[in-house]
């Protein structure tokens, strides 16, 4: 196949030893044709620096809002091929898991009917098709679904949820996280696809602190796994490391809370009272520490990137949270959660607010109040250090004499 | 649309369950897992409670891949691991093998393939990125392009070479950070310098009044007519370049060739491990766009990771260095220039000041 157009510039990015995401672009045009004029336009883009594509422009497949972002060159008679370039967002498996039988099948549909382009996969989840003509949405939407495959979030909806590998490949894993992340995603479709909330809403499910998602740094709702109990402890395992490493420098000094101390005497012991459940010392001697076998998670709220109001992390709303128990139920507590947030942002959030904004605004105890939570000093970092204080209530003098 | 008359159209049934893809060891052993070794850069193995072994073979991708790529990861995959694989929330691929005597192979044929295998353990992980000029009208820079040079240059951290502790390092290509890059050792962040251009015939045709003036988090855009119709008016002084009023708002654009570039953004985490999760820091305010490579830009994450590498000890993240050390320290050893931009003056800027006379001489 002869190209369509010289790529001086990209083709310094074919060198080197990382793997070319130019070259990706050239193997999948060698499949369709359209996508030799992305190298024109993103060539263009090089030469240039800006980029060539239009704002926005709605497009979807019937009974959706959502799933499918439009994308239009904005130079159609130089770059025909990517006049429509639009995004198909496929919702992942949980955990990120394929055979490769499937994977083969799913990428057909986009060599057969869009760019053979793909993320894999886009930063909250999803596969994302890149590089489909509004023509062929209906049929490329028909036949992943014929794969058991429905499309993601986007827009002012659920954005798809995703969650970290947990109980299937990790034995950090306080909660069943890639369960909880299918069947919250299963119970919410409608939400995701069709946007009818103020912005979009992120769900997040790591099953420790580690928080292999990101959880806490862009979800809306982060669930974090965590535990009730002991940690485990395996004390010749412990003096196994201790040959390896200095115990004190490496695992002792650097827990947060002070709670652990050693001798080669009494072994390793830990004020599992006083643990703020961190998971350094874990990770440092997962052969000798494993987290206590009562797991569960901490629910937090709130995080986004920097739009509108400046970036946010997840809160504390709930500091400890029964999954398993919840998980007998169909997640009904966690759903009923849920169900009381998003009224309240319906209610009192405006258009393109974050939930953690709204928060914000109205103030995190009148959020709590609202939702039905007690005010809990794991919500904190320390209680205020202000004097000025919004006391709901005083007493006037006749009310005081009656008591 | 290309409906097919009669069909039964199959709607709302969600992913794929995950059970139809698990390797047969990971779900016998689901939940049982004991612990983990780390034996190389690209390789770990877990072993669960009953001795049961699943290893993973970690290989980086570019994360924009064609069809093809993915269908050499499926041959690879039938050839060694009975099919199975999975992918990382880093744009990793995994390999997960029963069979120990398939990992060299498959290594050796992922070194044919030019596939980097890595990314385990005390190294630079893959870098998370976004669109850019690829795939997205908002870009201040591409992604891809940045990446891949910044790859190419840090590719012995990424298959081998030990750092004091994992370096996350992320790229988004302008402030909507899809892949929220705020909380990792290293980001870099592409940027508008210049304030919006407004085209007056678009924002009264196109836009919504109310919500373009509401875009704008430091209230500089302001009511204003058109040939008597409403439109916008800006009061330039006020703008922070954030590109949010062209995200609502067509008639407002605000990419520049010669003002648009990428800033550096240093020692975030989101892991709890001994600190708290935190956002990355102003490193380097603003570096010029120079495709194709951006040399400027893989020069000063290089010296950062330089800086760190030499100053840090052993376990600690970027950041953690960095608060050891304090910041005169970290400009110091970087040589980067601290200026009156690394003073925060937004939402919570207040909160970021020395309120101590706690200062190393
Ligand atoms: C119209 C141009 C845009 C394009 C092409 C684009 C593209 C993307 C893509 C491909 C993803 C990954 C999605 C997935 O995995 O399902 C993503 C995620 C994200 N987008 Fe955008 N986006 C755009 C606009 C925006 C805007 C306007 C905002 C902010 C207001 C934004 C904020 C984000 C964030 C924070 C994420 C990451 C979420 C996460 O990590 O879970 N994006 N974007
Ligand atoms: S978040 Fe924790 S449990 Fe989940 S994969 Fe990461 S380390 Fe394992
Ligand atoms: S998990 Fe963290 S806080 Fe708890 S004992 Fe270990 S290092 Fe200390
Ligand atoms: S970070 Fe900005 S420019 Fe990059 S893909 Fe997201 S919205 Fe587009
Ligand atoms: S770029 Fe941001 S700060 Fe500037 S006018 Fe637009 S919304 Fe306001």
């Amino acid at each position: 196949m002869s190209k369509k157009h010289q790529t001086p510039l990209l083709d310094e990015l074919k060198k080197g030893k990382w793997p070319s995401f130019v070259r990706e672009i050239e193997r999948a045009a060698e499949k369709s044709e359209m996508t030799d004029d992305l190298l024109g336009q993103v060539e263009q883009s090089y030469r240039e620096k800006v980029v060539h594509w239009k704002h926005g422009g709605m497009v979807g497949v019937k009974g959706y809002g959502s799933g499918i972002v439009g994308r239009f060159s904005d130079l159609p008679e130089k770059y025909p091929g990517i006049k429509e370039f639009h995004t198909v967002r496929v919702n992942q498996t949980a955990g990120f898991f394929y055979t490769s039988d499937m994977l083969r099948k799913m990428v057909d549909i986009g060599e057969k009917h869009a760019s053979a382009l793909f993320n894999f996969h886009g930063s909250t989840g999803d596969i994302q098709l890149l590089g489909a003509k509004t023509s062929e949405l209906e049929t490329i939407f028909q036949e992943y679904t014929k794969l058991g495959f429905d499309l993601g979030g986007s827009g002012s909806a659920l954005r798809t949820p995703s969650c970290c590998v947990g109980k299937a490949r990790c034995e950090f894993a306080n909660f069943d996280s890639m369960h909880m992340c299918d069947g919250i995603t299963q119970a919410f479709q409608d939400e995701m696809h069709r946007p009818v909330f103020n912005y979009k809403f992120k769900f997040k499910f790591s099953a420790c602190g580690n928080d292999c998602t990101a959880s806490i740094a862009r979800a809306d709702l982060s669930v974090i796994g965590t535990w009730k109990d002991d940690i485990r402890i395996d004390q010749e395992a412990v003096k196994d490391y201790g040959k390896k490493f200095n115990l004190h420098q490496y695992v002792i000094d650097k827990c947060p809370t002070k709670c652990m101390s050693y001798s080669d005497e009494g072994g390793l012991k830990i004020e599992n009272s006083n643990c703020s459940r961190c998971m350094h010392c874990i990770n440092t001697m997962p052969k000798a520490l494993r987290p206590g076998t009562k797991g569960g998670a901490t629910i937090l709220i709130g995080a986004k990137a920097p739009m509108v109001s400046g970036p946010r992390l997840s809160m504390v709303l709930v500091p400890f949270y029964d999954v398993e128990e919840d998980a007998k139920n169909d997640y009904a507590w966690f759903k009923d959660l849920i169900s009381k947030i998003w009224e309240f942002w319906d209610e009192y959030g405006v258009s393109r607010e974050r939930i953690g904004e709204l928060i914000q605004r109205v103030g995190v105890g009148n959020f709590i109040e609202s939702i039905g939570l007690e005010p809990l000093p794991e919500m904190v970092a320390n209680p205020r250090g202000n004097p000025f204080v919004l006391y709901e209530e005083y007493v006037e003098a006749d009310e005081e004499q009656k008591g | 649309m290309a409906e097919v008359q009669g069909a039964k159209r199959i709607t709302d049934i969600g992913p794929h369950n995950y059970n139809d893809f698990l390797h047969p060891v990971i779900k016998k052993n689901y939940g049982k897992w004991k612990y983990h070794e780390i034996l190389s850069p690209s390789h770990m193995v877990h072993v669960s409670e009953d001795g049961d072994k699943i290893h993973t073979v970690r290989v980086g991708s570019p994360r924009l891949v064609s069809s093809s790529f993915i269908k050499d990861l499926c041959d690879l995959a039938d050839k060694y691991s009975d099919g199975y694989l999975r992918f990382t929330t880093r744009n990793n691929v995994e390999f997960l093998l029963d069979k120990e005597e398939n990992i060299k192979p498959l290594l050796n044929e992922l070194e044919k393939l030019n596939l980097p295998a890595g990314g385990i353990g005390n190294v630079v992980a893959n870098i998370v990125h976004t669109q850019g000029w690829v795939h997205c009208h908002t870009a201040a820079s591409d992604a891809s392009g940045v990446v891949k040079s910044l790859m190419d240059e840090l590719y012995g951290y990424y298959v081998g070479a030990q750092l004091p502790a994992k370096v996350r390092v992320a790229f988004a290509c302008c402030l909507n950070m899809c892949g929220a890059v705020h909380c990792s050792d290293i980001a870099v962040l592409g940027i508008h310098r210049r304030p919006p251009r407004l085209i007056p015939e678009k924002i009264t045709n196109l836009c919504e009044i109310p919500s373009t003036i509401a875009s704008c988090p430091t209230n500089v855009i302001r009511p204003d007519t058109f040939n008597g119709k409403p439109s916008v008016k800006l009061v330039e002084e006020g703008c922070v370049f954030c590109g949010n009023c062209f995200t609502v708002c067509p008639g407002m654009p605000i990419a520049d060739p010669l003002n648009d570039g990428v800033s550096i953004w240093v020692g975030g985490k989101v892991s709890n491990a001994r600190s708290k999760p935190t956002f990355s820091k102003l490193a380097v305010p603003y570096l010029e766009n120079d495709p194709p490579r951006w040399p400027k830009v893989v020069e000063a994450v290089k010296t950062i990771l330089d800086a760190y590498k030499k100053g840090a000890h052993k376990g600690e993240r970027v950041g953690e260095w960095i608060e050891r050390i304090g910041w005169p320290r970290f400009f110091k050893a970087t040589g980067f220039e601290f200026t009156k931009y690394h003073i925060d003056d937004y939402r919570l800027g207040e909160a970021t000041l020395n309120y101590s006379a706690q200062v190393r001489q």
